[in-house]
């Protein structure tokens, strides 16, 4: 990005759209982990519903900063190439299946909500990779650190929840850890590649500011406390809940910083020098793709 | 098949923002929204320094990120080239906003004028409420190209049938046309002159191209320090 100039701070996603990032996946993946951990059962109505609750939450707040906000049926008219619609219609069948699930404790069907749920927070790492406009949005890294992110906060939200009901169960600490792992290397990775693809400056800065924090407090720190849960059973409810706590308030705020701080726009520049005339690309039109009322 | 695209050339380009007036007169666009905007870039360490004009805006890229990513399918493409937002369908998620890599889109969620409350005599005449929370951005005047092609008339030739902004320079900085016509101004320009797109390595292949005078030093890749003022902000 050398020679680009204007990367100033994108203003048109602010906290509510990060909303959706922070607790949507979060939603996502605690439905995942509860289809796994309760597999061949079903889980509890309290956790399907916090699950649905976490999801809605986050769509509810993507809703209140849409311009249009009764309109909202229309986000569904492009599945062929936004992720988008594709992360909505992906939340309509999630609510589906983990509702009735649940209520008709059906295995089968929780076992789909828990891959709609994966689903959904892919879509939701894909929303940020398209978004052209941002270097620390597009950034390919971005989408395994969203899912992993996203996969060690509702393994932490179901572990707090299941702790609290007197049914914590150490394979899912073993797993948060092993998340958290892939969380802390996802997160090295990303900034390692947004230096790599010269990011704007001030992005990166803003990354920077809160690396400490995000190494120590919120991985390095609850794996240590994982750990001492693992040789010391006994101390499950107040370590492993300051762990899962940690785990999930340092995933949000990374998706939180990423969303509405360190969103600086590409900016403007001057290209390379050419000459002749160009060779022209067709406009890529996708016509059969667009949606058209009949206005008549 | 015909691809309308638009060409600033920087070394004609003085910075008088005539275009950005002439695009807010035509479109009446609200107080901060500026469809056709001029850029103030500097750089350089004194006393080396270089400074330039460069208008910016929608550059109706032949693979527009904004359209793939539009969740309500607003956003397209005409089979010239011209990408348009449906103020219909538009559900206002500044989506593309965040996917344009032009800073080109604007979203407006209440009415506002130049000078208070009351809008001017344009402005009354020209305010459309389906703009309101939604994405907008240039057209390349589109309709202003239909009229006239429907009259028979060459858009970039003819003014009935050209941008407004193309219009009002007043350095004859801007041009429009036909790119797939060979004998084109545009194609004749381009052939004739160097020039770049901005971020053609993001792969959206811009329907605006730049001149610049290639036998001075600008050229160079080793410019540091370059400072940009949009005087409209």
């Amino acid at each position: 990005m050398q020679n680009t100039f204007g990367n100033v701070l994108q203003t048109q996603w602010d906290w509510r759209a990060a909303g959706n990032f922070m607790f949507g996946g979060s939603g996502g993946a605690l439905i995942l982990m509860a289809a796994i951990a309760s597999w061949p059962g079903t889980p509890n109505l309290v956790i399907g519903l916090a699950a649905l609750a976490f999801v809605g939450l986050g769509l509810f707040l993507v809703w209140l900063e849409i311009g249009r906000p009764w309109r909202f049926l229309h986000v569904f008219f492009h599945p062929q190439t936004s992720w988008m619609t594709r992360e909505a219609s992906v939340s309509v069948l999630l609510f589906a299946a983990t509702f009735t699930g649940v209520l008709m404790q059906a295995p089968t069907l929780l076992a789909a909500a828990g891959l709609l749920g994966f689903l959904f927070l892919y879509c939701q790492g894909r929303i940020l990779r398209a978004s052209k406009g941002i270097p620390a949005w597009r950034e390919p890294a971005v989408a395994p650190l969203i899912m992993s992110t996203g996969l060690a906060e509702g393994a932490a939200i179901l572990s707090i929840l299941l702790i609290f009901s007197g049914a914590g169960q150490m394979w899912l600490l073993y797993l948060l850890m092993g998340l958290l792992a892939w969380r802390l290397v996802s997160w090295n990775h990303y900034r390692q590649r947004l230096a790599a693809n010269n990011a704007p400056p001030a992005a990166l800065k803003i990354l920077e500011g809160i690396n400490r924090p995000q190494v120590i407090l919120g991985n390095a720190l609850p794996l240590l406390l994982l750990a001492t849960v693992i040789v010391w059973p006994d101390l499950l409810q107040p370590l492993a809940l300051l762990a899962c706590i940690l785990a999930t308030a340092s995933g949000w705020l990374m998706k939180f910083t990423i969303i509405t701080r360190a969103a600086k726009v590409q900016g403007y520049a001057l290209g390379k020098l050419q000459k002749g005339r160009p060779t022209i690309k067709p406009p890529v039109r996708r016509e059969k793709d667009r949606f058209v009322f009949d206005r008549d | 098949m015909t691809r309308y695209v638009m060409i600033a050339d920087l070394n004609r380009c003085v910075g008088c923002q005539t275009c950005t007036a002439a695009c807010r007169h035509t479109n009446a666009t609200p107080p901060g929204v500026q469809w056709r905007k001029v850029l103030d870039v500097e750089w350089g360490d004194f006393p080396d320094v270089q400074r330039l004009f460069m208008p910016v805006g929608c550059q109706h890229c032949a693979d527009p990120p904004c359209m793939h990513v539009c969740p309500s399918t607003a956003t397209a493409q005409r089979e010239d080239g011209i990408v348009t937002i449906d103020y219909d369908l538009c559900i206002g998620c500044s989506y593309c906003t965040v996917a344009c890599p032009y800073q080109a889109r604007y979203k407006v969620d209440r009415p506002e004028f130049a000078y208070g409350d009351l809008p001017t005599e344009n402005e009354a005449k020209r305010f459309d409420e389906r703009t309101l929370g939604v994405a907008q951005k240039c057209t390349f005047c589109s309709d202003r190209v239909d009229a006239g092609v429907e009259q028979g008339l060459t858009p970039g030739i003819d003014p009935e049938a050209t941008p407004g902004c193309v219009n009002a320079c007043i350095a004859d900085a801007l041009s429009f046309g036909d790119i797939e016509d060979e004998n084109s101004n545009v194609s004749e320009l381009l052939a004739e002159n160097t020039w770049f797109q901005m971020h053609a390595e993001l792969g959206t292949e811009p329907g605006f191209y730049y001149l610049w005078d290639a036998d001075d030093k600008r050229q160079g890749t080793e410019r540091v320090n370059i400072d940009v003022q949009d005087t409209q902000e």
